[in-house]
């Protein structure tokens, strides 16, 4: 079942389209990657379904219903790129308060709170003032009151920058918990081995518009170029065939390019014809990175101000 | 609770629990009645020292008996010397000034000249003036065939008391009085509406600055944050108010247990009459003055014009600390064309006060901008019903009228970095649907 649907949404500022006609589904549970170079349109996006801004036109459908930021408030969790949190508040006060703002009640938020503060080991954190924290605390702090009231939908703006590894892992692994028991969350970053690992399906956007939709899996297999790795012991010198065309060319192993529609096996049996004793064989299909930056490079790095007409 | 609640709770909670809230809330009051106090001491204490002032009566003017009537100076008569050989001397001799009357015609003198070590306080050369002239007087009464006693006895001395007739029945005025209330009414407007103006565009800077809106703003509407803002800084304003004004009466009422024998020196003064009975008779003139003034009505109105005026005015301040950044220069540009009126109103408050009835008043107490500081100035008087009721439907109609608009530019420009917008932008904001 889509959790959320946006159907030709359009967001124009004074000199930009942001948000230039985005149409996309997203199922419920899923882990969904929003990818795109700086000033791609993403946070305008991820505004427009968190109900902060309204869309010039286009529709944002939520659980089935129209989105109504009023009842729908309290199944979001947003965590913004640029974190936020009140300075001069106490820590334990301050995620209270963020919780009850989302509709909790007094006693089910500091139940929650207490309980999220011993997963993350932050229990000692309660009086002490945001000020005091280092930044990878704060970004605890702030995936904590994001999460806290179970929302349906999670949005994480880059969540991990700023963390060092060991915090990363634990907030990796509650993300995949969440999935685990229904949430479903829309993970935006430009950080490709953090989207492999973590998403399920993923869109690129650029200068407003999604220019790939789909799930990592046939992404992948959409962008693979046929490349295989194969491992011998022994390599001849010179490997001269129309089967394949060699792209690199080590002591052990080998890259090659299959060509003529000649299928894997094809390349096996030319090496076991050749009496070459080959230790390993797999297809090598190119990272979302390749692949991010094949589709953007050509296009200016940081997006032009162009007349809206 | 709702969620403005919540927001206003928070709002209210951080800054009353603050260091700073209760060091100025608890040492305003402190500092107002120990000046209070000093006064009552000054006048009660002082005018014991007086002023020697040596008189070299070449025309004969002064009699013995007027100078020994007088009683903040302590003239003596020097004979034997003149103007020249006296004046290195009469500092030594323990006088601080001393008057030369040449042989002159009584009939005819315009101007006398006085030494002294230092220049006279004005109180001094008044009263040596006094003193001169009435000895001139009496010279010419006398010269003119008139007994100075029957003078004195057909001198009139008439106070002139003020009666109000109002619809509640006629009761005495007292100028005095309802000028010192509606000058500290409409100041302490004045005040607030700047402090805690401006305190809501630092709160929504800070929020601004932080980045916590956006967080805010996904689970609440910006402008139930707005509102929440406002209401809950008010609300700080108004605990403010009612603590000084509780302190300020359990003071009042303890000062004289906290100095004993100020009430016997008091009533002492008050025996022995003089100027330091005068001043006494004025601490009771001030309560009696008081309590002829329709205290209710003060209080209602002026209650309500603080937090009409401050709503209107608060809505103005949240909507440019949207609008900036992090400098403060540029929040100081924006708040110029806000204070200004705020500041005309002060102003036209002051004439007001003396010219209650004038067009001018009328008009700034109508205005909705200015109508909060000037009608105090009105407050003692007696105003009419249906410009009340027009000054508070202007002031309450432009207050919904620019929560509504600045609503929409807080809105935009809490989510804005970068430039700070035009007048234009912001205006295009504001009459933006949705």
């Amino acid at each position: 079942m889509d959790l959320l649907e946006l159907r030709n949404l359009k967001k124009y500022f004074a000199t930009q389209k942001a948000v230039d006609d985005i149409s996309l589904t997203i199922k419920e549970g899923s882990i969904f990657g929003m990818l795109g170079p700086n000033g791609a349109g993403k946070t305008t996006l991820l505004r427009m379904i968190t109900g902060i801004f309204y869309p010039d036109s286009g529709e944002v459908i939520f659980n089935g219903k129209k989105f109504d930021p009023m009842s729908d408030f309290r199944n979001i969790g947003y965590m913004p790129e640029e974190r936020g949190l009140y300075k001069k508040m106490k820590i334990g006060e301050q995620a209270v308060y963020l919780a009850r703002l989302k509709g909790l009640s007094k006693a089910e938020a500091n139940q929650k709170v207490k309980e999220w503060f011993v997963k993350f080991e932050m229990q000692s954190w309660w009086n002490k003032k945001v000020e005091d924290l280092s930044k990878g605390m704060s970004q605890k702090l702030q995936f904590v009151t994001t999460v806290l009231h179970e929302p349906k939908l999670i949005i994480l703006d880059e969540p991990f920058s700023g963390l060092d590894p060991v915090n990363a892992n634990l907030i990796k692994d509650e993300i995949f918990k969440l999935a685990k028991n229904g949430s479903t969350i829309i993970f935006s970053t430009h950080r490709m081995e953090q989207v492999e690992e973590i998403c399920d399906h993923i869109v690129l956007i650029n200068k407003g518009q999604k220019i790939l939709d789909g799930s990592v899996y046939n992404v992948k297999q959409d962008f693979k170029e046929n490349i295989y790795q194969l491992g011998a012991t022994t390599l001849p010198e010179h490997m001269m065939t129309y089967i394949f065309e060699v792209v690199k060319h080590e002591r052990d192993k080998v890259l090659l390019k299959l060509q003529h529609d000649a299928t894997p096996n094809d390349v096996l049996k030319h090496f076991i014809n050749h009496g070459i004793p080959i230790h390993s064989f797999n297809e090598v299909l190119p990272s979302l990175n390749d692949i991010f930056i094949k589709l953007v490079e050509g296009t200016t790095n940081a997006r032009q101000f162009q007349p809206i007409k | 609770m709702s969620k403005t609640g919540l927001i206003i709770s928070r709002e209210y909670f951080t800054r009353v629990r603050k260091k700073s809230f209760l060091l100025t809330t608890i040492l305003v009051p402190l500092v107002i009645v120990a000046f209070y106090a000093a006064i009552i001491m000054i006048t009660v204490k002082g005018g014991t020292d007086e002023t020697k002032l040596a008189i070299i009566d070449e025309a004969g003017l002064f009699s013995d008996s007027l100078l020994s009537e007088q009683k903040t100076i302590k003239a003596s008569i020097i004979k034997n010397e003149t103007e020249n050989s006296f004046t290195p001397k009469y500092k030594d001799q323990g006088y601080q000034a001393f008057l030369y009357v040449p042989m002159v015609n009584f009939d005819s003198v315009q101007k006398l000249s006085v030494h002294s070590t230092s220049s006279l306080s004005l109180t001094n050369s008044i009263a040596i003036e006094r003193l001169t002239n009435k000895a001139i007087e009496n010279k010419r009464l006398v010269s003119k065939g008139i007994d100075p006693n029957v003078y004195k006895s057909i001198t009139a001395n008439v106070k002139i008391e003020n009666t109000i007739d109002s619809k509640d029945g006629s009761k005495k005025g007292s100028a005095g009085i309802a000028y010192a209330v509606s000058f500290l009414c409409g100041i302490l407007i004045y005040m607030m509406m700047i402090i805690y103006g401006t305190q809501v565009m630092r709160g929504v800077m800070e929020e601004k600055t932080n980045r916590i809106a956006e967080v805010i703003v996904s689970s609440v509407k910006p402008f139930q944050l707005m509102l929440g803002k406002i209401i809950g800084i008010g609300a700080v304003g108004l605990t403010q108010f009612a603590i000084w004004i509780i302190l300020m009466s359990i003071l009042t009422s303890i000062i004289p247990l906290l100095v004993p024998g100020l009430s016997e020196q008091v009533s002492a003064a008050a025996a022995t009459g003089g100027d330091a009975a005068k001043d006494v008779n004025m601490l009771a003139t001030i309560s009696a003055g008081l309590a002829t003034l329709p205290i209710a009505k003060i209080v209602f109105l002026f209650m309500f014009y603080f937090l009409a005026g401050y709503l209107t005015y608060a809505s103005l301040f949240a909507a440019i600390g949207s609008v900036v950044s992090e400098d403060q220069q540029e929040a100081q540009q924006l708040i110029f064309p806000v204070l200004m009126p705020i500041i005309v109103g002060f102003v036209i408050m002051t004439q007001s006060i003396n010219n209650p009835h004038s067009s001018l008043a009328v008009f700034g107490s109508l205005f909705p901008l200015t109508s909060p500081i000037v009608m105090m100035g009105r407050i003692t008087y007696d105003i009419p019903m249906w410009q009340l009721i027009v000054s508070m439907l202007l002031l309450v109609g432009s207050f919904l009228f620019f929560t509504w608009i600045t609503g929409k530019i807080y809105r935009t420009g809490i989510l804005m970095y970068g430039k700070k917008p035009s007048w234009k932008e912001m205006l295009k904001w504001a009459f933006k649907k949705n």
